[in-house]
């Protein structure tokens, strides 16, 4: 069992301190050598380790991470994880509609693999010029998610898309043997009226750290929509930061739906450059136990007539805890803005948390903007609704789990339902 | 001293005296917390009958059909209910309706996310084991879903949407009838069926209803009004009022009390009150 002291996790000498010099260490080997191009990365990564060094884990103290601690990546074996046998799942075969790359951050998921039309690698030019663009536009390059990520990966899967993409494309991080840290780094460029359909898929049992960074380009009128499907355990953790600049007419649809891991936070990062785009967020979290789910979303408009409509759901059971912080921000620039957020708790024992922040800051005077939360229970009348047509009292609460995360789920690109996350999340996410 | 339920019994006008009796209430008493609603209800429901019961707001009639039907609210204080000779009190809502007990929701509950096709399924599917039968499978039961959409005349897309989310009052009525129709209950607790329904709307769950009672089951309809009973007669019109059963007669009941409204019901709910200890105020038309 993980533990989680709630107590600042850095001091000199620390173990945390000791820890992330550990990792430092474990994924210096695997640099690049001299000469190798691999575009500005080894730069970046040199400069994000000695930034690490400095920052070290930071402390619940620090408002971004006030609920969060992160005392439970201590428990993980500070080493690469090893790689593992890549495959076809026997669990889950890749289905014929989609292409599914396997990604350890490691060797080169698209090593062999015939792209569709539309699916380019992207040149390692335009890579070393693109790569941290969108994390500069979003404002997060400084946060420690991004930090920790750059200063450990040394591969970047990097991806251009042009005009529709007809097949859809499925990432899969496996990582359900063996203990250790594996770093994930993507970037995506969409190009004018570019369209796909992209599904990051992560599981894990092991003693583990997933760290994820997704860079995401979309070029005016390009329409991305990406779900992030992510079952964990107890021991194992992800930290995935996905970020995204909007061109105008551009359409992002991200839908995240994490459940069972003892630590997990996303931070979708979205910024509209010119407003006029339209964001669609939907998110669910399922923690049991003394799990910690974290989703803390930035929306940034930087342009007039943007959307957002955002929904984020967490079923909480045992002594789990769910974090949902939601900024958006609408400057002055940002005049006929229209933004929703709502976020919607189910709360299933009296130990179970919820901490949800929206956090709102309008300057600009001629827009809508909403946000709300509610925490609440299963509801005693649905439940006898349908206990009174013949389902039994855990039947009908699976029934209305399902019922409440199926709004969220269904928002995965269609080939998602494959995964049967449904009953992934709830079995694995929760005791009943 | 003569208890009242005793003379209820006793003035009781049966019609098929060789039908069996499939529920039997006797001088129940109920709380919703510490609030006494139901004060001594008595009722016998043979095979092939309906009956209905009419009264004011407040008379204890949606408690009664809930607490038949096993809502966790309330809680009996005295009284016994049988099943076919069985203690209904004594199971749990779901046995209850895996036995043949079925409750038409006045306000039927909408479940985002939740397919109505699948919901009806399940729900077929746990009456149909109980029943001794096999369970059906996805298209086998479509097949029976799509014949007995045609009791309430209605549209299959409502399948494909979530349990009642965004129907309307009519159609929403129509799904509880459908659901009557798939779990095939002995006994059918219709509460409200008519409240929020066009008169349209009204003829066509009245049409349902007819077509599914039969001289097996017995319904009991729950209602304020006569045009629900214009369309589905009664054999027997029971007057609730201050938690008891105070006055039951034949279909011509729901007409006297068109006509005459309730007032009259809280003069007789007075002089049975007065009378209790010495003489029953009841009468049977």
């Amino acid at each position: 069992m993980v533990s989680l002291a709630m107590s600042p996790v850095t001091s000199p000498g620390s173990a945390s301190t000791a820890w992330l010099e550990s990792v430092l260490r474990a994924f210096e080997p695997s640099l690049p050598g001299a000469g190798e191009s691999l575009g500005g990365l080894p730069r970046r990564r040199s400069v994000a380790r000695d930034e690490l060094r400095r920052a070290g884990l930071p402390p619940t103290r620090q408002e971004a991470w006030r609920f969060t601690s992160l005392a439970p990546l201590l428990a993980v074996p500070p080493q690469v994880l090893p790689a593992q046998e890549l495959g076809p799942l026997p669990d889950h075969p890749p289905a014929s509609e989609a292409l599914r790359l396997y990604w350890d951050g490691d060797r080169d998921p698209l090593a062999g693999v015939a792209l569709p039309e539309g699916l380019f690698r992207l040149e390692t030019g335009l890579q070393d010029s693109l790569l941290g663009t969108v994390l500069g536009a979003t404002g997060t390059a400084g946060s420690w998610s991004v930090r920790f990520n750059t200063a450990l990966a040394g591969q970047v899967l990097a991806l251009r898309v042009q005009g529709n993409v007809a097949v859809p494309l499925e990432l899969v991080s496996d990582c359900r043997q063996g203990s250790g840290v594996r770093p994930l780094r993507l970037l995506l460029v969409l190009e004018e009226d570019a369209n796909l359909d992209l599904l990051q898929v992560h599981r894990a049992a092991g003693t583990s750290l997933t760290s994820v960074l997704v860079e995401a380009q979309l070029a005016p009128r390009a329409r991305l929509r990406h779900g992030v499907l992510a079952q964990g355990t107890e021991s194992s953790c992800l930290l995935a930061h996905l970020a995204v600049s909007q061109a105008p007419a551009s359409e992002l649809d991200l839908t995240t739906a994490v459940g069972g891991w003892g630590l997990v936070r996303l931070e979708p990062a979205i910024v509209q450059v010119q407003g006029s785009a339209a964001t669609r967020l939907r998110g669910l979290q399922v923690a049991r136990d003394r799990q910690i789910a974290d989703l803390h979303s930035l929306v940034r408009f930087e342009g007039p007539n943007g959307q957002l409509d955002q929904l984020q759901k967490a079923v909480v059971d045992d002594a789990g805890r769910s974090v949902f912080h939601g900024a958006v921000q609408v400057p002055q620039a940002a005049q006929r803005t229209s933004a929703s957020q709502l976020s919607r708790n189910l709360l299933l024992s009296n130990r179970a948390r919820v901490d949800a922040i929206p956090q709102l800051e309008i300057v600009a005077d001629d827009v809508r903007c909403t946000h709300g939360a509610t925490v609440t229970r299963l509801q005693q009348e649905e439940l006898f609704y349908l206990r009174s047509r013949g389902l039994g009292a855990d039947q009908a609460a699976r029934l209305l789990l399902a019922g409440f995360c199926d709004e969220i789920l269904a928002g995965l690109p269609e080939h998602a339902s494959r995964w049967e996350p449904a009953s992934a999340l709830l079995r694995q996410g929760l005791s009943r | 001293m003569f208890h009242q339920s005793a003379l209820v019994l006793f003035l009781f006008p049966v019609i098929r005296p060789d039908a069996p009796v499939l529920l039997e209430i006797r001088n129940l008493h109920a709380t919703v917390g510490d609030q006494p609603i139901l004060k001594g209800v008595d009722l016998t429901l043979r095979a092939g009958e309906i009956h209905a019961v009419m009264g004011r707001n407040g008379s204890g009639k949606s408690t009664l059909s809930k607490l038949l039907a096993g809502h966790p609210a309330y809680a009996v204080t005295a009284g016994t209910v049988r099943y076919r000779g069985e203690d209904l009190l004594a199971l749990a809502p779901e046995e209850r309706a895996r036995a043949g007990v079925f409750l038409g929701f006045q306000y039927p509950v909408e479940i985002p996310g939740v397919s109505n096709l699948e919901f009806l399924r399940v729900a077929t599917n746990a009456r149909r084991l109980a029943q001794g039968g096999e369970e059906l499978d996805t298209f086998a039961f479509e097949d029976l879903v799509r014949e007995r959409l045609k009791v309430v005349q209605m549209d299959p897309a409502f399948l494909e949407r979530s349990v009642n989310e965004g129907f309307s009052g009519g159609e929403k009525k129509r799904n509880e009838i459908l659901q009557m129709a798939l779990l095939d209950p002995l006994v059918a607790i219709l509460d409200e069926t008519d409240s929020g329904l066009d008169i349209d709307a009204l003829r066509i769950v009245a049409a349902g209803v007819n077509q599914l009672a039969t001289p097996e089951n017995c319904i009991l309809l729950i209602t304020h009004y006569q045009r629900l009973l214009d369309e589905i007669t009664p054999d027997f019109v029971h007057v609730m009022a201050a938690g008891r059963i105070l006055r039951t007669a034949g279909k011509e009941l729901a007409l006297e009390l068109e006509r005459r409204g309730y007032d009259w019901v809280d003069e007789g709910l007075a002089s049975s009150d007065q009378a209790e200890a010495c003489a029953p105020a009841l009468e049977v038309a």
